[in-house]
């Protein structure tokens, strides 16, 4: 007996580009930059002053009430509010919209956060020194724990076929749609809410990043800082919010006549034995996941046509995810269409791996992958087809994309989707 | 300490229960069981005593919070520690 078949269901998303599915997407294929100069007092105290914050503040988004929020980190937030966009999207009932409902017990929930809720946990702890401890919230525990994103989700929807919370820093949320992909397949959930989210533009998080050099330091034009691939890219821009899918199996979709975006197809995960934050330069950690990625996924790699890599415009670690492409594809390397939408959304850490899965498979269904901004001068060692200036249109029929999530700590994370026809 | 009428404490406490779990501060009533009938939790009620404390200047030590099982005992506390203070 073969795999069960899993497809994508429901979209939701608040990012840098705006505050749903549609807005973001819009923005992509406008090419728009999500990267702005932060509106912080006493920005010259930090080496990066710019990130790509939320295009829609939480308070704004008309979804969450202030006493909930109260009790939610800011990660937390922007979760939730994906999360109820997609189930919408799926057609599933939420509070009083019309809709169908999922039994509890096939419904799961994998949220992922990589760095989970600092802005809470230092929050309290500024007001533990100066107040006490009896001012402390309560809730801090929830809002600062890595899985307190996914619970929430799981709470809203009552989802109690298992709520998990991958950790696997920048490939975290990739991870995450991964092991849904798995939960439906082992049989233990019909469906799967999977994603992930990040909200740590804080000063320590710049300054930390700031001190590893890890980030692009073009204070003066923000907008341009994130540049996968460009001669004169120099490190990664800080983003946040949060994407989230719906996984379902395709026998409990179909039955239900819903809307089919793509088939997610596969994940393959690998790590790379080599250096905490520095992949190797040959790449082949990430190979092997694309390597793993097609077997799983039972694809032939002339059957992908598109890459939406992970590309976060740091000097070695792009360069090096091309190598890894061109060891796991060989001569169909060059005829890969590729781009790296970090140039525009900025890079959402744990959030990363869900928002461009999200994009991955809005550009099956629509066709049109979105380009890599920024891209003036191509760095002397790339010679893939990387995809600048103008949207690219994608042929029409069968269509196989991958998409690429690395995170600190050496873990490699690729997933598989196809076009449903 | 100035007078600390009865209306004050409750107009008071409904904005903090209003603030903290969006109950309407008019449903704040003085019969109010605040887990039975107003279905705050007890973390929830650990924020709102907080936030008592800090809005009439009261202390309300954890053991007497498990006694202030309607929203009429949290009026008496803060009017009895007024009182004396």
């Amino acid at each position: 007996m073969g795999k069960t078949r899993v497809v994508v269901t429901g979209l939701g998303a608040s990012t840098p580009l705006g505050g749903d599915v549609a807005s973001t997407w819009d923005a992509l294929l406008a090419g728009k930059s999500g990267s702005r100069t932060l509106p912080w007092d006493d920005l010259d105290r930090l080496p990066v002053q710019f990130a790509a914050q939320a295009a829609v503040e939480p308070a704004d988004s008309g979804v969450l009430a202030k006493p909930r929020m109260r009790r939610m980190d800011r990660c937390q937030q922007f979760a939730l509010i994906a999360a109820i966009e997609a189930m919408k999207d799926a057609g599933y009932a939420h509070g009083d919209t019309e809709g169908l409902t999922v039994d509890p017990d096939r419904l799961g929930v994998v949220v992922s956060s990589g760095i989970g809720g600092l802005h809470s946990a230092l929050n309290s702890y500024d007001v533990f020194r100066e107040k006490g401890w009896n001012r402390v919230s309560p809730f801090t525990v929830p809002m600062l724990m890595p899985n307190g994103s996914a619970a929430y989700v799981g709470l809203e929807f009552n989802a109690t076929a298992g709520i998990h919370a991958l950790v696997s820093a920048c490939s975290s949320s990739a991870e995450a749609i991964g092991y849904g992909i798995d939960m439906i397949r082992a049989g233990r959930a019909d469906v799967v809410i999977a994603g992930g989210t990040e909200a740590c533009i804080h000063p320590l998080q710049m300054a930390s990043f700031g001190a590893m050099r890890a980030m692009s330091t073009r204070n003066e034009a923000p907008e341009l800082a994130s540049r996968p691939y460009d001669k004169a890219r120099d490190g990664f821009v800080l983003g946040e919010g949060s994407a989230v899918l719906i996984l379902e199996s395709e026998e409990h979709a179909r039955a239900r006549g819903a809307k089919i975006y793509a088939i997610a197809s596969g994940v393959g995960y690998s790590a790379d034995g080599h250096d905490m934050v520095q992949p190797p330069e040959d790449g082949r950690g990430a190979a092997k996941a694309m390597q793993r990625c097609l077997a799983d996924s039972g694809l032939e790699p002339d059957q992908i046509v598109h890459i939406n890599a992970h590309g976060t415009s740091t000097p070695q670690g792009d360069v090096a995810e091309l190598q890894g492409i061109k060891k796991a594809f060989g001569d169909h390397a060059y005829r890969l269409s590729i781009t790296a939408t970090k140039s525009m959304t900025g890079h959402l850490l744990g959030g990363a791996g869900a928002l461009e899965s999200l994009i991955t498979v809005l550009s099956l269904r629509e066709g049109v992958i979105p380009a890599t901004v920024n891209l003036e001068n191509l760095d002397d060692q790339v010679d893939l087809d990387i995809i600048s200036g103008e949207p690219r249109k994608l042929p029409e029929g069968p269509a196989a994309a991958l998409n690429n999530s690395f995170g600190f700590g050496g873990h490699n994370v690729t997933l598989a989707f196809e076009r449903a026809l | 300490m100035a007078e600390v009428t009865t209306q004050t404490i409750l107009d008071g406490l409904g904005e903090i229960v209003e603030e903290i779990v969006g109950i309407p501060a008019a449903d704040v009533t003085p019969e109010k069981n605040f887990i039975d009938d107003l279905d705050i939790d007890s973390l929830s009620m650990v924020e709102i005593a907080v936030a008592a404390q800090d809005k009439f200047g009261v202390e309300i030590p954890d053991d007497e919070l498990k006694n202030l099982r309607t929203v009429q005992d949290v009026v008496n506390y803060v009017q009895n520690l007024a009182a004396k203070a």
